[in-house]
């Protein structure tokens, strides 16, 4: 009846697991009791789980990602604990079963969990307000995108509390993660929640795609899209162009699990070695979809906060297609070892140095757009800042791991870690960060607390150093990534040091939390009543913050790239005057996507689980649920021109009328 | 301001001429490797050879008479597109081989 499924699936033997379920319960009856007593379950039914409004599904995602990443960094500071006490005859406190677990748990939800939706939040925010779209392309797909990628989340939680989670490593190589060597539930919690929110990102790649492609307002051209645009629309072409790889790979390595065929296992013709070669066909590209829309988010700061026009926009949209075509060309370079000879190593290291090209020319786009610019240093400058100087530093270790000569020295040793932390902390995290204090006040109305952001900037800057320098150095002696324990106590300085550097990263965390309790305590003091708090230069700052929900009463027009900025200097508004309103095409709010999804999480737990009849009728409610959803009709509506004319009449003030003192009035008063 | 960079788009509807010209070279391209196979006149790699190349030939066909592939659908992105994903999936394909003969080569006992 229940297949794997008992009482024993449920690790009360040990406490650090039964704590940690114990604080989510704790925290989730908390919400419960709070919705319920606040009777805001219809509300946040209403307005939030069943909206199709991209900003909100945007904030949804960046809640998610940021209640994620307190998970993830919770499984960083058991690892780096662990490994500041196990040192010698010490063996710390984690046995390795469990160490192993945490190590999975902390990239898979890094990267898919944390990373992917900062991007795609970021993304669902500012996206059509830069194109001056009213939505995406498919609003109703796009709620389903985020749901899926909510209920994987969902799954990987579920995986503390009932069973475990994959002891693989994040990308789960065969044939550890078969079903001879991990017979376990854990990789198979991790197969579905990759497949469950691949399906999620994949619709989101096509979605943005078609939305930038097709809903541009009229009169920007591709080379007059914002660079934050161009490099989203880069990173969903790789969305696009590389997931499908993932897909198929975590599909045939669950038919070796469930159906006992051979395609990794090392007997039956099965080849593992292709496992880790598909695998990183789509990983690689992956680390590219990571920061392709963060090189976006500080070219858009750095230009408004600089007062300056981007320096090299078109080289900077070229070095970024560059490196959309060049990231499918370098994937051997993780495994270089595996023994593909000289000729396949030489081929990729030297295709690998050459992707460090474009990626430095937009270094200096940067920096000769500062240069004698009036740089205002806002938290968003100061975390490009950051950036720009670890990205470098990370950009060339990965240049020294690119040499497949020294990389036979460095491999699978601290050097990696310390790498791409260097590079994902330095560049994908600094650049979220960057972009949520940047469009905060555009996506909720109000700013973001100044003092407390910087003050996060510089412990996680200071942090991060203290915490990956070490790593840096241990590995020259010979540490390598994934140990619980070393037997050479002359480590554990340095070890100490970098579980210092993460409490320091921790200390910056805090500051984002209070962060946000204090700018949410000072909101009316904080509010945006301009709508363009930074003095932008591109189209979303040229509505109120935040956006009605058809983002513009009127579609503005473009004449130049940066659209908003030169109206402004010519006195004048992209937007047409506020006259003669026109009913306005919206799509209707719906639940398909959450009950979808939620059936897609009961398929996802019933096959982790072997429960067949349940992953039989949850496969059976997800299609007919879509069946309903794809026959519905009554999908959109008009807001009538007279509701367009009260809203604009309510709103605050005019955007531009009031952020720049150049345009008073409307043309026709002189 | 021209609004064409953002409005144009859609593909043509093609034409009865290029479905009748899609058919029949699509029965050509088919009847070929069938005859060959069934009269025996080519073996081994040539023959695998021909079947390869005139299965390829029918899908550039079958995409420009039936699925109206020409330079001007949807403003060029069809056929952008198409020549992005052959590229990858000839990068990930032939580099996926290239990558996997030499490994097996290297690290394969016997």
């Amino acid at each position: 009846m229940w297949g794997k499924l008992s009482l024993e699936a449920i690790p009360y033997h040990e406490p650090i697991i039964m704590g940690a379920v114990g604080l989510m319960a704790l925290a989730g009856l908390a919400l419960v009791a709070y919705l319920t007593r606040a009777r805001k379950w219809g509300w946040l039914w209403n307005e939030w789980l069943t909206s199709v409004d991209h900003k909100k599904i945007g904030l949804m995602y960046l809640l998610v990602a940021l209640v994620m990443l307190l998970r993830g960094f919770a499984d960083a500071l058991m690892m780096r604990a662990q490994l500041a006490l196990a040192a010698g005859e010490a063996l710390g406190y984690l046995p390795p079963e469990h160490y192993d677990q945490i190590f999975t748990a902390h990239g898979v939800i890094m990267i898919f969990f944390v990373a992917m939706p900062l991007v795609i939040g970021l993304m669902n925010i500012v996206v059509p307000l830069q194109i001056g779209a009213r939505d995406v392309a498919f609003p109703f797909l796009n709620s389903l995108s985020f749901w899926l990628f909510a209920v994987s989340a969902l799954l990987v939680n579920v995986s503390l509390a009932l069973g475990e989670f994959a002891a693989t490593g994040w990308l789960a190589y065969a044939p550890l993660s078969g079903i001879e060597f991990s017979p376990g539930v854990g990789v198979d919690y991790w197969i579905w929640a990759l497949q469950i929110s691949g399906v999620g990102t994949l619709l989101t790649g096509v979605n943005f795609f078609v939305t930038i492609l097709k809903m541009r307002a009229p009169g920007m051209t591709m080379m007059r899209m914002p660079v934050f645009t161009w490099t989203a629309l880069c990173t969903n072409v790789l969305i696009i162009a590389a997931f499908p790889i993932l897909t198929v790979t975590v599909a045939l390595l669950s038919l070796d699990r469930y159906l006992g065929m051979h395609f990794f296992t090392n007997d039956g013709g099965g080849n593992a070695m292709m496992y880790v070669n598909l695998i990183w066909a789509w990983g690689h590209p992956e680390v590219y979809i990571l920061i392709l829309p963060m090189f976006g988010v500080f070219s858009e700061v750095i230009a408004t906060f600089s007062r300056k026009r981007l320096f090299g926009y078109t080289t900077l949209v070229w070095a970024t297609v560059v490196i959309t075509l060049a990231s499918f060309i370098v994937w051997l370079h993780h495994f270089f070892t595996m023994g593909a000879g000289a000729n396949v190593n030489a081929f990729f290291g030297i295709a690998t140095m050459l992707i460090a090209i474009p990626t430095g020319v937009k270094i200096f786009n940067w920096l000769f757009t500062m240069y004698r610019g009036r740089v205002r240093f806002t938290t968003p400058v100061l975390w490009t800042l950051g950036f720009m100087v670890t990205f470098t530093i990370g950009g060339m270790t990965g240049v020294m791991l690119a040499l497949p000569g020294l990389n036979f020295v460095l491999h699978n040793s601290l050097f990696v870690i310390a790498h791409f932390h260097n590079v994902i902390i330095g560049g994908v995290v600094f650049g979220a960060m960057a972009g949520l204090a940047y469009w905060f006040p555009k996506a909720t109305g109000f700013t973001l607390d100044e003092t407390w952001g910087k003050r996060a900037f510089w412990c996680w800057l200071v942090g991060f150093y203290v915490a990956f320098v070490p790593l840096y150095v241990l590995s020259f002696h010979g540490a390598v990534r994934r140990m619980n324990h070393y037997a050479n106590a002359d480590w554990q300085p340095m070890m100490i040091i970098a579980a210092l550097g993460s409490l320091i990263i921790l200390a910056g965390i805090v500051c984002q939390v209070i962060q946000l309790v204090v700018s949410v305590r000072d909101r009316e003091k904080n509010r945006d009543l301009s709508g363009d708090p930074w003095d932008g230069r591109t189209l979303e700052w040229a509505t109120t913050s935040p956006p009605p929900f058809y983002n513009f009463a009127h579609t503005p027009v473009i004449a130049e790239r940066d659209a908003f900025w030169d109206a402004k200097r010519r006195g004048e508004s992209p937007l047409p005057e506020a006259r003669d309103y026109q009913p306005i095409h919206m799509p209707r709010n719906t639940g398909a996507g959450v009950i979808i999804s939620l059936f897609a999480f009961g398929l996802g737990f019933a096959l982790v689980w072997h429960i067949w009849w349940l992953a039989g009728l949850s496969a059976l409610g997800a299609f007919v649920a879509f069946l309903v959803r794809a026959f519905a009709t009554d999908i959109d509506y008009y807001v009538g021109a007279e509701e367009v004319a009260r809203i604009e009449a309510g709103r605050p003030a005019h955007p531009t009328a009031s952020s720049s003192s150049l345009h008073e009035q409307p043309q026709e008063a002189f | 301001m021209s609004r064409t960079a953002t409005t144009y788009g859609g593909a043509s509807h093609g034409s009865v001429r290029a479905y009748t010209w899609g058919l029949l070279l699509s029965l050509g391209l088919t009847l070929i490797p069938f005859g060959l196979v069934m009269t025996g006149a080519l073996a081994g790699p040539a023959m695998v050879a021909v079947i390869a190349a005139t299965a390829g030939l029918q899908i550039l066909v079958q995409l420009v008479c039936f699925m109206h592939l020409d330079r001007d659908s949807e403003g060029g992105w069809t056929l952008l597109s198409l020549a992005f994903t052959v590229l990858i999936l000839a990068i990930v394909v032939v580099g996926s081989l290239w990558i996997m003969h030499h490994l097996h080569h290297n690290v394969m006992p016997g």
